[in-house]
Parts: C-alpha cells; sequence; structure tokens
C-alpha cells in the first residue's frame, strides 16, 4: 500500500487537488447561469434550483445586444487570427528560405518593435483611427474592421519568429527539389511550405483568435456604439453597471462565448505544445 | 551563407514532377495583375479620397505604398520582399507609426486642455472671449443648412441687404412682410425644434466682417455684431483684455498666463523636454505612489512567473508516469482554465471574491468577511492567485513537453548511477528543463509585466492609494497606471502617459534582450 502511494498514488492525489482548483470557478459559473434568482448572492449557493431563464434574458433582453456582440466577436477574432497567420507565414518565409540586405536588421527590428504592447500606444492609436476616420469612414474610428486593421499591425513579431523557427527545420532538399523541378518560389510556398508547416500555423492561428477574443482595450476605445462591440467589452460593461443582479445573466453570457475557444484548443491541443517549443528553441 | 535562391545542381534521387510550369505560371500571372489591378485602383481612389479632405499624411503614405507594390510584385529582382511587404505595410502604420507617435507626445504636455496647436488655441480663445459691441445695430437672420448638412448665417442687415455666410446673395430670396430674407435657394431653413437641438453648432456660427467683427447670434432669429474683448498683439505674443487692461503673456507651459498666475483656457501643445518623465522623480506626492506601482510590477510579473512555473511542473512531474490511469482525463480537464478566454474567468473570480455577496465568502468559508479585493495585501496575494489559475495550465502543457523531450538514456544513465528521486530532479531533470524552457519563461514574464486584463477585471487596480494625486490603486502595474492617466476620467495627461509607455518599453525590451541573450537563443535564431 505504502508502496503504491509513493509510486502513483501520489500522482492521483495531487491531480485531483489540482482539478479541484481548476474546475471549481467553472463548477461555479455553471451553476450560477442556472440560477434562478440570477443574483450573485444566490449563486452562491451552488445549484440551487435549475432553470433556463438567465439564457432566456440574454437572447431576448433588447437593450442586452448579446447575439451581436458574440457574432462580432467571431468575425473579427476569425478574420484577425486568419490574416495574422497569412502574414507572419509569409514573412517567416522570406526570414527562412531567403538571403537578402537587411535581414539580420529587419529581424532585429521586428523583435525590438513587437515589444511594444499596443495597450501602451492606445492613445496614438486612438488619434490616428480618427484621423484615419477623416478619411476612409468605413475602416476608422468606430468600425470592426478598423480594428482587425490595427490588430494586424501586431501580426508580425513573435509570430513570425515562431514561425521561421519551424520553417527552418523543414528541410531545404524538399524545396530545392521542387524548384529543379521547375516549381516558382510562390508555389514552394503554397505547395510544401504552408502544408508541412501547418501544426505551428495551427498554434499561432489558435492563440491568435484567443488573444483576440481576450482583448479589451484596444477594442474598447476602437468601437463605441454598443451593437458593434465585443463581448469582452459588452460582457464587462454589463457587470460593471450592476455586478450582483446581473449575474446569472453574465454566467450564461460567459458560458456561451468560452465555448468557441474551448472547441477550438480541444482540436488543436496537440499541436499547441510541440509547436511552442519547436519554434522557439529549435530542435 | 547558403544560398537556396539558386539551390539547383543536388544531385540525388529522382523525384515525381511537383510544377508543371507553364500553365500555372500563366494562371498566376492573370491572378497577379488582376489583384494588382484591384490595389492600383483602391490605392488611386485612397489618394484621391484623401487629398479631397486635405489630408496629405495619408495621401502620401497610400500613393507610396501603391507604388511600392507595383514595384516589388512586377519586379523580378525582389523576391523576399514579396513576401514581407503586406505584414509590413500593417507594421509600419499601426506598430511603427504608434511607437513613434507616442515618443514624440512623451516630451509634450499634450493632453486636455493641451490638445490644440498655438494659433488653433489663440483663435479659439478669441471667439470665446467676443462679446456685443455696445449699441451696435442688429441684423435679423435664419439659420440655413446646405446639402452637406453644415450651418449657415443669412443675415438681412438693418438697411436690407442679404449676405449668406458673409456673401451678399440678390437672387433667389424669400422675403417676409418685415423685409428679413427666411429663405434662400439650395438651402433648408432650420425652424425652433432645429435651432434647439443643434443650439451649440449655432451658438458656434461665426461670419466675420473684418475690421467691423464678427456676426453672431444666440437664438438664431436676431445677429449682432461682435469683438473680441481680448486684444492680440503678434509682436510681443501678448493678449491684452480690453476692458480690465490685464495682460496675458504667451508662456512656456503652453498657456496666456497674467502676471498674477491666472491663465487662459484652452492651453496648447508646447515641448515640454524630459519634464514627464522627471516628474514621477521630483513631484514627491507621485513619486511614492509610483515607487510602490514600480516595484509591485516586477513583483507581479516574477511571482506569476515562478507559481505558475511552479504549479504547472509539478503537475507534469506528478502525471509524467507511462501507464497512469486517467492520465489523459486529468490533462484534458486541466487545461481547461487556459481555453476558457481570461477576461471570462477574470471576471468570474471579481464575482467569486466579492466580500459581501461572494461564493468564496458566503459558501467555501461558510459566512467569512474576508476582504479579499478590498485590503492592499490580500488584493495583491488575489490577483496573484487568480493568475496562478489563469496560467499553469500553459505551464503545465510546456513543462510535460520539455519533459518528454528529454533522451531516455539520460534517465537511464542517472538511475544507473544510483541518483534518488530528488537528486534526479535537481541535477538532471530540472536543468533540462529550464535550458528549453528559459525563452518562453522571459516570454511569459514580459507578458505579465503588462498583464492589464487581470489586474483591470479583477481589482481595477484598487484598493485605491489615499495618498497619489492620481487616481492609484495598490494592484495598479505600470499599464494599469498608464491607462488610468490616459484615459481615466477627469485631466487625461497623454504626454504624461506616453512619457509612462516609453519607460515600459524600454524596461521590457532591455529584460527580454539580456534574458534572450543570456539563453543564446538569439544566436540560433540567426544562424
Amino acid at each position: 500500500m505504502r508502496a503504491w502511494f509513493a509510486n502513483t498514488g501520489w500522482r492521483h492525489l495531487v491531480g485531483l487537488l489540482a482539478l479541484v482548483f481548476a474546475l471549481f470557478p467553472l463548477v461555479f459559473v455553471i451553476s450560477a447561469s442556472v440560477n434562478p434568482r440570477g443574483t450573485l448572492t444566490a449563486s452562491a449557493t451552488l445549484f440551487d434550483g435549475a432553470s433556463l431563464d438567465n439564457y432566456v434574458k440574454l437572447f431576448t433582453t433588447s437593450t442586452l445586444p448579446y447575439t451581436r456582440w458574440f457574432t462580432n466577436t467571431m468575425i473579427i477574432a476569425g478574420a484577425t487570427s486568419v490574416l495574422t497567420v497569412l502574414l507572419a507565414a509569409s514573412a517567416a518565409y522570406a526570414f527562412s528560405r531567403f538571403r537578402f540586405r537587411g535581414r539580420r536588421l529587419g529581424m532585429l527590428g521586428l523583435l525590438l518593435v513587437q515589444m511594444f504592447p499596443q495597450v501602451l500606444g492606445a492613445v496614438a492609436i486612438f488619434l490616428l483611427m480618427a484621423r484615419i476616420k477623416g478619411v476612409f469612414p468605413d475602416v476608422g474610428l468606430g468600425t470592426q474592421w478598423g480594428l482587425v486593421m490595427v490588430y494586424l499591425g501586431g501580426a508580425m513579431g513573435v509570430n513570425t519568429f515562431l514561425i521561421k523557427g519551424f520553417f527552418d527545420s523543414i528541410p531545404h532538399e524538399l524545396d530545392d527539389a521542387a524548384k529543379v523541378d521547375g516549381a516558382t518560389h510562390t508555389r514552394v510556398f503554397f505547395t510544401i511550405i504552408l502544408r508541412l508547416g501547418a501544426p505551428v500555423l495551427a498554434v499561432i492561428g489558435l492563440l491568435t483568435f484567443i488573444n483576440t477574443v481576450n482583448e479589451f482595450l484596444v477594442a474598447s476605445i476602437i468601437l463605441q456604439s454598443p451593437a458593434k462591440q465585443t463581448l469582452a467589452v459588452g460582457l464587462y460593461t454589463l457587470i460593471s453597471e450592476r455586478l450582483s443582479a446581473n449575474w446569472g445573466v453574465f454566467a450564461a453570457g460567459a458560458l456561451i462565448g468560452a465555448i468557441p475557444s474551448v472547441l477550438l484548443f480541444r482540436f488543436l491541443q496537440r499541436y499547441i505544445v510541440s509547436g511552442l517549443l519547436r519554434g522557439s528553441v529549435k530542435g | 551563407m547558403g544560398s537556396t535562391t539558386t539551390g539547383g545542381g543536388r544531385v540525388g534521387v529522382h523525384r515525381p514532377r511537383l510544377a508543371d510550369h507553364a500553365p500555372s505560371s500563366t494562371a498566376a500571372l492573370i491572378v497577379k495583375i488582376a489583384l494588382l489591378a484591384v490595389i492600383n485602383a483602391l490605392g488611386v481612389y485612397g489618394v484621391l479620397a484623401a487629398y479631397a479632405v486635405g489630408d496629405w499624411g495619408i495621401a502620401g503614405f497610400v500613393g507610396l505604398a501603391t507604388l511600392t507594390a507595383d514595384y516589388v510584385y512586377f519586379s523580378r529582382r525582389v523576391t523576399a520582399g514579396k513576401y514581407l511587404l503586406p505584414g509590413l505595410l500593417f507594421l509600419l502604420v499601426f506598430q511603427v507609426y504608434i511607437v513613434f507617435h507616442t515618443a514624440a507626445a512623451a516630451f509634450t504636455n499634450v493632453g486636455d486642455g493641451h490638445n490644440l496647436d498655438q494659433p488653433r488655441a489663440l483663435e479659439h480663445i478669441l471667439a470665446v472671449s467676443e462679446k456685443r459691441i455696445p449699441d451696435s445695430p442688429l441684423y435679423k437672420v435664419a439659420v440655413v443648412t446646405g446639402s452637406d448638412g453644415t450651418l449657415r448665417l443669412l443675415a438681412t442687415d438693418p438697411a436690407g441687404k442679404v449676405t449668406l455666410g458673409g456673401e451678399e446673395v440678390t437672387e433667389g430670396i424669400v422675403r417676409d412682410g418685415g423685409g428679413k430674407a427666411v429663405e434662400v435657394e439650395g438651402y433648408r431653413t432650420l425652424q425652433l425644434r432645429d435651432l434647439v437641438t443643434r443650439q451649440e453648432e449655432v451658438l458656434a456660427l461665426r461670419v466675420s466682417l473684418g475690421a467691423q467683427g464678427a456676426l453672431r447670434t444666440q437664438d438664431g432669429v436676431t445677429g449682432f455684431l461682435a469683438r473680441p474683448t481680448l486684444r492680440h498683439d503678434p509682436a510681443a505674443d501678448t493678449l491684452t483684455d480690453v476692458e480690465s487692461g490685464k495682460v496675458y503673456q504667451a508662456s512656456s507651459a503652453g498657456y496666456y498666463e497674467a502676471a498674477d498666475g491666472t491663465h487662459l483656457t484652452p492651453g496648447w501643445t508646447v515641448n515640454v523636454g524630459f519634464d514627464n518623465f522627471a516628474r514621477v522623480l521630483t513631484d514627491t506626492r507621485l513619486r511614492g505612489p509610483f515607487v510602490s506601482v514600480f516595484l509591485w510590477t516586477f513583483v507581479f510579473a516574477a511571482l506569476s512567473v515562478l507559481f505558475n512555473f511552479a504549479l504547472g511542473l509539478l503537475l507534469a512531474l506528478a502525471l509524467n508516469k507511462p501507464g497512469m490511469r486517467g492520465r489523459n482525463v486529468y490533462r484534458s480537464l486541466l487545461v481547461l482554465p487556459y481555453a476558457v478566454p481570461s477576461f471570462l474567468s477574470a471576471l468570474v473570480w471579481t464575482g467569486m471574491l466579492n466580500q459581501t455577496f461572494g461564493f468564496v465568502n458566503l459558501t467555501l468559508l461558510g459566512g467569512a468577511d474576508v476582504p479579499w479585493l478590498n485590503d492592499p495585501w490580500l488584493a495583491k496575494g488575489s490577483v496573484l492567485l487568480v493568475n496562478l489559475w489563469l496560467g499553469f495550465p500553459y505551464m503545465f502543457l510546456i513543462c510535460t513537453g520539455a519533459l518528454q523531450a528529454i533522451p531516455a538514456e539520460l534517465n537511464e544513465a542517472a538511475r544507473i548511477d544510483g541518483a534518488g528521486p530528488w537528486q534526479h530532479f535537481r541535477q538532471v531533470t530540472l536543468p533540462l528543463l529550464l535550458v528549453s524552457t528559459a525563452p518562453l519563461l522571459i516570454a511569459a514574464f514580459a507578458f505579465n509585466f503588462n498583464n492589464f486584463t487581470v489586474i483591470y477585471f479583477v481589482t481595477g487596480g484598487g484598493p485605491n492609494l489615499p495618498e497619489a494625486p492620481i487616481t492609484l490603486g495598490s494592484t495598479d502595474l505600470l499599464i494599469s497606471m498608464v491607462y488610468k492617466i490616459a484615459f481615466g476620467g477627469a485631466g487625461r495627461e497623454w504626454g504624461f502617459a506616453s512619457a509612462m509607455s516609453a519607460l515600459i518599453f524600454v524596461i521590457v525590451a532591455g529584460i527580454s534582450a539580456f534574458g534572450l541573450r543570456r539563453t543564446r537563443s538569439l544566436e540560433e535564431t540567426y544562424a
């Protein structure tokens, strides 16, 4: 018995304790979302009754454009992650496969510039978007495409590095052979590099998606009208107004809002560790 | 440097032909030309649109970007550029420009009350100071709006002459019984209700009549001649109050300031050199709070990485036993906190830690009254706890991956040499693990240094420090402090916030560069 504990039992003990820590907030949210009274106080008692009132309220209250927030977030995060992967992958291809003047300097510059988080430039971003709005109202301040453009400004940087690390580990012999056969560099990029690099691209896409869903500050200064806002901004406003009274509705909204990220994560989880470690440490 | 662009010449096994050259490149060429045509059309439109509103900066940038795109994609000599340009353009506008703009603003006093340049501020001050010239003739006016929606003043002077925005009009006028022009062709006259809703615009209407003064209205029905009560002397750059004789001198602080210290608003943006940087050290009321925020930021980032890594590593070690039952169940449930968007989790924790209504106090502690988020030290502990919950699964994933990458022979060799479990961990596992995860740990430190989400959503930076001149709390990080200075309520100081941003940037970049150099991964990246 003691030998079993020393060998395996303690592992289960640690695992179970960690599970309690990891899961109790989630159990609490699920319980709060089906709580019929829907206040924070009432939610303190777990599973005190079950009703779908909060979910119904979430979708029927006219002052609460939850469906809009949800679709806005999906569109913005989806577009940002797809475009980010494209921009970062093509830059990584250039750095990995071509030798050109300013390559070293360019990579150092990227490394440096990406350390300036956009949050720090919030004021400048606001002023710039206001100026762009004066010329191109469709992509300026207050538009979702404007927000996506701002996010794309951070697309290169660390993503390019991780992807480049991965591309470097794809044998050069493959592209050389294709070139001997007459393939152009464009064709090598699309048919060989992008396909073999899929694991790291999936990771970057996933992380970008989750980060974009999470992003609050820039989204809150660029999207001002409630119908255009994202989940982060909308749900924060909802409970910062009345924390206790709106708790049940918030919990329901939070659960639904978390579903896409959790599903994507489950789907791509096996790539994450290998992608991150291989990209950053190489080999 | 091995050139891969010309890397033919490799003799080797036969491979199937990947590319059928001719047809694919014709199709590709058509797509390419079509795309470039669209880009050029958009570019021309962009330049024209920017030109139309007089924004030369944007016009120039769009024009230059379009020409560069044409060159890069048509030239045969540029290859890498074809892949770099799109990302680079976004980077230039939304990252590089932002960095420079922020750096430039750091040396000015721009912010509430100092947003304009000096000529515009002067214009504004003079317009505000305008008063009706005593005994001047009254005009009869109507407010009209053109097709572009802007308001204009249709004025009939005492002699019956009609002007629209200062220009005399003789045709297309409809007059009422008293001879007042009430309508003019091509414009719509505002009725009383519109006048009320657009009151601010009506009050701001101003038709300059040269030396006579300016024509203004307060009710949209009668107009009067007004003249500034302040007189500007361009040579000395002073403003003199005509009534009281008080003289305001343009000062280096960006205000027209009188000898007794009073000043006129608004001020304008001036260069203040390093004042913003010096202020955190010289302003005695600011220094204490700033130093504590500064230290806490380091402590928070360091402890977050330490705690998260420790828990992640412990779990990775515990669950790294092949054949252990339920291992996959543990793994997939333990990473759930990482998959849930962190702003949602942070808000959920705020509710759970609420002192009076929260789940932790009411249920877990059976009705205790612990001020989790309202006591300075407990709040610090709480944000670390929340951050641990958010961050340990990431470290768990990384450590698991790194553990599995340790060669089995090494573990075998250690066992044969008679190493105990602790010795094995200290001398084999941990060093190897640290080598492969170091870059990610540095990145995690930099991330937590600027972890706005946790602080803003869980405590909002609070509980507040009572002695601070600006709203600062005991869990505020440098980044949330910047946010409060720049966007928090009254007296937003963008210049000061920008200076703090620049400071944070230098710190984070310095630490990261130092750390990366230590792990030598930088050199490897350039291999």
